[in-house]
């Protein structure tokens, strides 16, 4: 068995783990929640192993790096990140019905890390600027923050299909946690994501300077994650101090998120700037 | 907070004039005009709406390529836009002053806003909650009352029970005996942290701005320089001591992907070497305060070759391809005559070699490889290595350590601002009345409501099962 493998076999079983939850939402069968985290658990524990195999088999080739540098690893490593933040959750706040939005999330990753024709997977090794310990705190940091962020989308979209839902088929949607808590979750989710963002940026900056000298250049990847680090600091102002909350935050939530995929993604696919990422 | 008075004067000034006669004197206009400044740049409006537009125009550097020519815009954009683009200095717009506008703006409005509001949040940290009346415990967000007999109240250890949230004070007043658990008092200050951490980052940048620079040289191996030149306009920047580059070297992967870039260097003050150290991309150099950084290299079609006739000492000479050149006193003349590489990276080269009169040697030798090569009896240590030249980024930046306070700050801040909060758990017990004691168990958070709801019935439901009585 080799990394490769059973990164292969995470994919599908995640795709079998969203299944398993939507099953349980629209049939509302509480009997199958356990088997769901179950099977989502040991998936996390096989995408694990596989994570540190991958470790492992770098360090058999003579290369020895975290598997945290390019496309593939770091898409790797956030539906990684997006699954155990989510069985934390569910773990600590006692609800199960996240899953069927959040898992597909890290399916999705799963999916384009594996079969976008783009993205190159072997290991190769490092290129001299990214040999650099600030490289593995930055990226291990950045990704719990836009895992967060994925999963207060999910609630967020769980939050408007559940308002909209109330009016006429409120059965479906009794799984769903009570508006006060999602709201609270959202919000709580956000700023885990907001503090892991802002060590992300730091760590970012950090590197950046010990390899050329300055912290900052306004590269269109550093810009936009400064971008959505203010997006969600308007969004916790606004909250806080304007009292929005509810549809609103679940809508900023989303956005949110949107600009965390852009700054992720759509910088390196749309626009030009040093990172590596978008070359591999 | 007679500093904050100061630095509002119109307060004193409202509550020493009448606002239904009208005042004549213009200090007084003056003083409203400043109010309303003030007004202004405190609100959280303001900050919402700063916020937004760093963030929006900050999309602008993104998608249009900052620092290129002009004559590089008007091809892409053509005359107009390029022209548009000029005038409000998008080329480089974040060093533009309208950008750095906006940041004042925004460092005006967290001043203001944290003065502003900080004696309020200052009244609240230093409160004495024990001094609190039944009436206004009974107001509160979360509230339980209780009556039980007296002889069971007495039995119960209220100062333990309250323990499991920290230690109670106590205080006995008029209506009775009152307890406080009150934790995390100090977590106001959290917002205040990260708010100061972001002047504390902008403060640092601003230093390493004035009073810093980058720039970076190209140094041929074997060279020294005392300047290097200013990133912004090539204005060349005395460093007060000689860098030298003794040697540059690449070092590959199996694969022929590059794995190390690696300049020794040598710093020398008044001809004196004082340090020698090797770089290498994320591990810079520093002396007096000034950074040199691995950041690119450039190959010339020159050799360095390394001389040592056995037993004696090494001599290195810098000659260009296929230029013959003498060493004197040992009788030598050599020459680079042919050289294999791919693109402008040279792997081998071809040495001619002679002794004095004796025949003439030719030999491929690799790249930096040292072979010996025997002529007239005699060996030869010879190594050839291609000629190249260090990219070196070179910056001063004494703010830098400012910057990184700051952001230890924020991180800090945001900890405080989120995780802790202000609690307090009121246990009052009134005095006793036909052999009952009316007990009233009041508590309020200024975050994470929810968790601490939770925390407040668990805590009634205690009193309920110890004193068998329903609140
Ligand atoms: C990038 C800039 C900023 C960051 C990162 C930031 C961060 C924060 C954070 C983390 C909170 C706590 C929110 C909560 O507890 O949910 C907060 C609250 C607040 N912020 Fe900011 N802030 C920024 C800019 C500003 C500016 C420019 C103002 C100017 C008015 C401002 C005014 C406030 C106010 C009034 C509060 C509420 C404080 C209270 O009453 O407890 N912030 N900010």
């Amino acid at each position: 068995m080799d990394s490769a493998q059973l990164l292969g076999i995470t994919t599908f079983t995640y795709l079998f783990s969203s299944l398993l939850y939507v099953f349980l939402l629209v049939f509302n069968t509480q009997r199958l929640a356990r088997v769901a985290t179950g099977f989502t658990a040991v998936a996390l524990a096989v995408q694990t192993i596989g994570l540190i195999l991958r470790w492992v088999e770098s360090y058999q080739m003579g290369i020895g790096r975290a598997p945290l540098t390019n496309m593939y690893e770091s898409l790797v490593f956030f539906a990684w990140s997006i699954v155990a933040l989510y069985l934390y959750i569910e773990w600590k706040f006692a609800t199960r019905a996240i899953g069927p939005f959040a898992v597909p999330l890290a399916f999705f990753a799963m999916a384009y890390a594996s079969f976008a024709g783009s993205i190159d997977k072997s290991i190769s090794p490092l290129v001299p600027a990214l040999q650099s310990n600030w490289l593995v705190a930055h990226v291990v940091t950045c990704f719990i923050g836009y895992a967060a962020f994925a999963i207060a989308a999910a609630l967020g979209l769980m939050y408007l299909f559940k308002t909209r839902d109330q009016a006429n088929t409120a059965s479906r949607t009794t799984l769903l946690p009570p508006l006060p808590i999602l709201d609270d979750l959202i919000h709580k989710t956000m700023i885990f994501g907001f503090i892991w963002l802002s060590v992300g940026i730091i760590t970012g900056a950090i590197w950046a300077n010990s390899a050329w000298g300055t912290y900052w250049s306004w590269d269109p990847k550093e810009t936009w994650s400064l971008i959505t680090w203010f997006f969600y600091a308007i969004t916790l102002h606004a909250r806080y101090t304007r009292g929005w909350n509810g549809d609103r935050l679940a809508v900023l939530a989303l956005c949110g998120f949107a600009s965390v995929l852009f700054t992720y993604l759509g910088v390196n696919l749309l626009l030009s700037g040093l990172h590596s990422y978008g070359a591999s | 907070m007679f500093i904050i008075t100061l630095l509002r004067p119109w307060a004193v000034a409202r509550r020493h004039s009448r606002p239904t006669i009208a005042n004549p004197f213009p200090p007084f206009a003056f003083m409203k005009l400043l109010q309303q400044m003030w007004t202004f740049f405190a609100s959280v409006q303001l900050a919402i709406f700063s916020l937004c537009c760093i963030a929006l125009t900050s999309i602008i550097g993104t998608v249009v390529p900052q620092g290129e020519t002009h004559a590089e815009y008007l091809a892409r954009f053509g005359e107009k836009t390029a022209t548009f683009f000029h005038i409000l200095d998008i080329p480089r717009m974040y060093s533009s002053w309208w950008f750095y506008a906006l940041l004042t703006m925004l460092a005006i409005n967290l001043v203001v806003c944290s003065i502003d509001r900080f004696p309020t949040a200052w009244r609240l940290i230093r409160a004495n909650s024990l001094d609190i009346s039944p009436a206004r415990l009974a107001a509160m967000s979360s509230v339980r009352h209780f009556v039980i007999k007296a002889p069971v109240a007495a039995t119960i250890n209220w100062q333990q029970f309250l323990r499991p949230f920290g230690r109670a004070q106590e205080a006995s007043n008029a209506h009775g005996s009152l307890f406080l658990v009150e934790r995390g008092r100090y977590s106001r200050l959290g917002v205040y942290l990260v708010h100061l951490s972001i002047l504390v980052i902008f403060v640092g940048a601003g230093i390493g701005q004035l009073f810093g620079f980058k720039g970076s040289v190209m140094l041929p191996e074997q060279n020294e320089t005392d300047r290097v030149f200013a990133t912004a306009d090539s204005a060349p920047i005395p460093l007060g001591f000689t860098v030298r580059c003794q040697s540059f070297t690449i070092d590959y992967y199996d694969s022929g992907m590059v794995k190390e870039y690696r300049s020794r260097l040598t710093i020398l003050e008044e001809g004196r070497e004082v340090l020698s150290r090797d770089i290498v991309v994320n591990s810079p150099l520093q002396y007096k305060g000034i950074t040199f950084y691995q950041s690119s290299y450039k190959p010339h079609p020159e050799f360095i070759v390394d001389i040592a006739p056995a037993g004696s000492a090494a001599k290195l000479f810098t000659l260009p391809f296929q230029e013959e050149r003498v060493w004197e006193e040992r009788g030598l003349r050599f020459g680079v005559i042919n050289a294999e590489g791919s693109g402008q990276r040279a792997v081998r080269a071809k040495l001619w070699f002679k002794v004095g009169d004796g025949e003439p040697v030719t030999r491929w030798l690799a790249d930096n490889e040292t072979v010996t090569m025997t002529s007239e009896g005699k060996d030869y240590a010879i190594r050839i290595k291609q000629l190249y030249s260090t990219g070196l980024q070179v910056a001063r930046d004494p703010g830098v350590w400012i910057v990184y306070g700051g952001c230890l700050l924020l991180v800090f801040g945001l900890y405080v601002a989120f995780f802790l909060s202000h609690r307090r758990i009121w246990l009052s017990l009134g005095k006793e009345e036909n052999g009952c004691v009316a007990i009233i168990l009041a508590g309020v958070t200024n975050k994470n409501k929810l968790a601490f709801a939770k925390t407040f019935e668990q805590l009634a439901e205690d009193i309920e099962r110890r004193t068998g009585t329903a609140g």
